[in-house]
C-alpha cells in the first residue's frame, strides 16, 4: 500500500491520496485473521456454518455460540472480533424489531442487509469512531406464504383491489454478506475469515447459481468446506457450528434453527472421510510421480 | 361480568343510582379507552386428563352489527420450539392486537436467549396479568377478558384467566362472557372438580366444548356458527381455525305458532 506511513492511516474517515480510507481496510485485516465462516443458498433454504477455534481446553463444548437468529426466520455469523459480531447482531435484533413496530410484519433479509450495510457504513465515516472487525454473512427465508399482519381482522378482500393474484409467491431464499466498509452483496455462497480463499473455491465448484442444491446437500458441503478451509490451520483444534433456515414446509419452517445434532454428526463424519479421500489421492499421485522420477 | 360492553365495569345504575360525571372535566388532556368498540364475545377453556382445550367464535361484533366473521380469537405462543400455549382473547379486538403484537415480540426476544428454556403458559398468563393490572392501575385498561390455556411448568394442565381489571382466576373449566353463564354451569357437569378434570378424555373435552358453543350460538346474540378451537397437549398446539357448529336443533320451532293459545 502506498502513502502508509505518510499519516493517512491514523484516523478513520480520512482519505487517502488515491481516495482510500486506510482504517477501513486495517479492519479487513482483523477479519481475515478470524475463524472461517461461511453461507450457501440452496434450493429451498440457508445454511450458515462458522469454524470456531478451541483456544482452551477449559471451554465447555457447543457453548459459546457464534451463530446468532435474528427476528425468527434469519441467521448471522460473522468473522473477525467476536465483541462486534455481538454488537452487529444486537442492532440487527433492534433493527428487525422496530420494522414490525412500523410494517407489522417481519422484515426482509435484503432490507435488513440494506440497514446493517448502512449501519457498518456509517461507522467509517467520522474520526471518532473506528470501523467494524467484522464481515458478516446474513442468511434468512423470507416467507413465500401469505403472513397474517399480527392481529389482522379479516382475509381481506378474495379478488379485485387490494385482493391476491393467483399463484403468484414471493419469498424464498436470501443470502448476503457485509463488509466493515458497509458494502454489501447478494450471494448464493459467502465464505469470510481465514479459510475464505479455500472456502470459496469449493463454493464456486458447487453451481449454486443453478438452483439446484437441496438443503441436505447444503449442510453436507457447509461441513465439508469448513474442513476444507481449516486445513491451512490444521495444528488448531476447531469446533464446528451450523445452522439453518428452509421453507416454510422443509425441517424447521420458515425458521432458523441450530442444525439438530444428529445431522451434525452426520455431517462432519463425512466431511472427515471426503478430507481423508482427497489425502490418499494425493498421496497415491505423489507416488506414481516419484516412481517416474527413478526410472 | 356483564356482556353487555356498555356496562362493562360501570357500578349498576339500579344499585347506587346514576353516576354523577358532572365534575369530570369534558375535554381533559389525556384521552384514555373507554368502552369496547369491535368486540368478541366468550371464550371457553376446559382442561382434561393431559391438555386443555379451549375454543372462541369467529365473529367481531360492532355494537350489535356482526361486522367481521372470520376473526381468529385464539393466538398460539411458541418461545423456542414449537407452540406452548394458546391465548383466547375476549372483549375488544384492537386491544386484542395490541396484546397480540406485545406476546409476539416477547415471543421472538425470549427465543433469542440460548439457556434452552421457553416460556410456559402460567408464564405467559403470569406476563398478561401483570400487563392488564398496569393498565387498569393507569385508569387506561386493556378492554380483554383472556383465557391461557397450555401446561405449567410441571407439565400439567394450566388453565387461568385474567381480565381488564387486573383479576386472575384459575379452575378446571372457565369462560368469559355470556360462557360464564352459560357454559361454565354445562363443563362443571363434567368437570366438577380438578380431580375430575384429570379424569376426562380429550374427546370427552372437545365434545363438551363443542356442546357449550352450540349453546352459545343458540342463546347468545352477539355469537356466531363459525369457530376455532384448540387442543394443548405436551406434544404441542393442535389449534382449527374454521369449524362450523353442527347438530344443531331447529325442527321444534315447525310446531310453535303465536304468542298464546292459538286455534290454529
Amino acid at each position: 500500500m502506498t502513502s502508509i506511513g505518510t499519516g493517512y492511516d491514523l484516523q478513520n474517515s480520512v482519505f487517502s491520496p488515491d481516495g482510500r480510507n486506510f482504517q477501513v481496510e486495517y479492519a479487513v485485516k482483523a477479519v481475515e485473521n478470524g475463524g472461517t465462516s461461511i453461507g450457501i443458498r440452496c434450493k429451498d433454504g440457508v445454511v450458515l456454518a462458522v469454524e470456531k477455534l478451541v483456544t482452551s481446553k477449559l471451554l465447555k463444548p457447543e457453548a459459546n455460540k457464534r451463530i446468532a437468529t435474528i427476528d425468527r426466520h434469519m441467521g448471522a455469523v460473522s468473522s473477525g472480533l467476536v465483541p462486534d459480531g455481538r454488537h452487529f447482531t444486537s442492532r440487527a435484533r433492534d433493527e428487525a424489531a422496530s420494522w414490525r413496530e412500523v410494517y407489522k410484519s417481519p422484515i426482509s433479509t435484503s432490507d435488513l442487509a440494506s440497514r446493517m450495510g448502512g449501519y457498518l457504513q456509517a461507522y467509517t465515516l467520522y474520526s471518532s469512531v473506528r470501523p467494524f472487525g467484522i464481515t458478516a454473512i446474513l442468511g434468512g427465508w423470507d416467507s413465500e406464504i401469505e403472513l397474517p399482519v399480527d392481529g389482522q381482522v379479516g382475509d381481506g378482500p378474495a379478488s379485485g383491489a387490494g385482493g391476491k393474484t393467483e399463484g403468484k409467491t414471493y419469498g424464498g431464499p436470501a443470502l448476503y454478506m457485509i463488509e466493515p466498509s458497509g458494502q454489501y452483496w447478494g450471494y448464493y455462497g459467502a465464505a469470510t475469515g481465514k479459510g475464505r480463499q479455500s472456502a470459496k473455491a469449493e463454493l464456486e465448484k458447487l453451481d449454486l447459481a443453478a438452483g439446484e442444491l437441496s438443503l441436505a446437500d447444503g449442510v453436507k458441503e457447509a461441513a465439508r468446506i469448513i474442513y476444507v478451509a481449516h486445513e491451512e490451520n490444521k495444528d488448531k483444534e476447531f469446533e464446528l457450528e451450523m445452522t439453518w433456515i428452509s421453507a416454510m414446509d422443509g425441517p424447521t419452517k420458515g425458521r432458523h434453527e441450530e442444525v439438530p445434532k444428529e445431522l451434525l454428526a452426520e455431517a462432519e463424519k463425512a466431511a472427515k472421510e471426503a478430507l481423508e479421500g482427497e489425502d490418499e489421492e494425493e498421496e497415491k499421485k505423489d507416488e506414481g510421480e516419484g516412481d517416474k522420477m527413478e526410472e | 361480568m356483564n356482556h353487555l360492553p356498555q356496562a362493562w365495569g360501570r357500578p349498576r345504575d339500579d344499585v347506587y343510582g346514576a353516576y354523577d360525571a358532572s365534575y369530570l372535566s369534558q375535554a381533559g388532556p389525556s384521552q384514555h379507552t373507554q368502552q369496547p368498540i369491535v368486540t368478541g364475545t366468550s371464550v371457553i377453556g376446559l382442561k382434561f386428563k393431559d391438555g386443555v382445550v379451549i375454543a372462541a367464535d369467529n365473529l367481531a361484533s360492532y355494537g350489535s352489527l356482526a361486522r367481521f366473521t372470520n376473526v381468529k380469537r385464539l393466538r398460539a405462543f411458541s418461545s423456542s420450539g414449537p407452540p406452548t400455549a394458546v391465548v383466547g382473547f375476549g372483549g375488544d379486538v384492537s386491544d386484542m392486537q395490541y396484546l397480540d403484537r406485545l406476546l409476539q415480540s416477547l415471543s421472538i426476544e425470549e427465543a433469542y436467549s440460548s439457556t434452552g428454556h421457553g416460556l410456559t403458559a402460567q408464564n405467559v398468563h403470569t406476563y398478561l396479568s401483570k400487563v392488564l393490572y398496569k393498565r387498569r392501575s393507569d385508569f387506561n385498561p386493556l378492554w380483554n377478558h383472556v383465557l391461557v390455556a397450555g401446561l405449567d411448568s410441571a407439565d400439567a394442565p394450566f388453565l387461568a384467566s385474567a381480565d381488564l381489571l387486573g383479576t386472575t382466576f384459575s379452575a378446571p373449566c372457565l369462560a368469559t362472557g355470556f360462557g360464564a353463564h352459560l357454559a361454565v354451569p354445562l363443563l362443571r357437569k363434567v368437570a366438577p372438580s380438578e380431580d375430575a378434570a384429570a379424569e376426562l378424555s380429550e374427546e370427552e373435552a372437545v365434545k363438551a366444548v363443542k356442546e357449550c358453543l352450540k349453546v352459545l350460538y343458540y342463546r347468545d346474540a352477539r355469537s356466531t356458527d363459525r369457530y376455532s378451537i384448540a387442543v394443548v397437549k405436551k406434544g404441542g398446539v393442535d389449534i382449527k381455525e374454521d369449524e362450523v357448529l353442527e347438530n344443531q336443533s331447529w325442527k321444534f320451532a315447525e310446531g310453535i305458532r303465536g304468542y298464546g293459545r292459538t286455534t290454529e
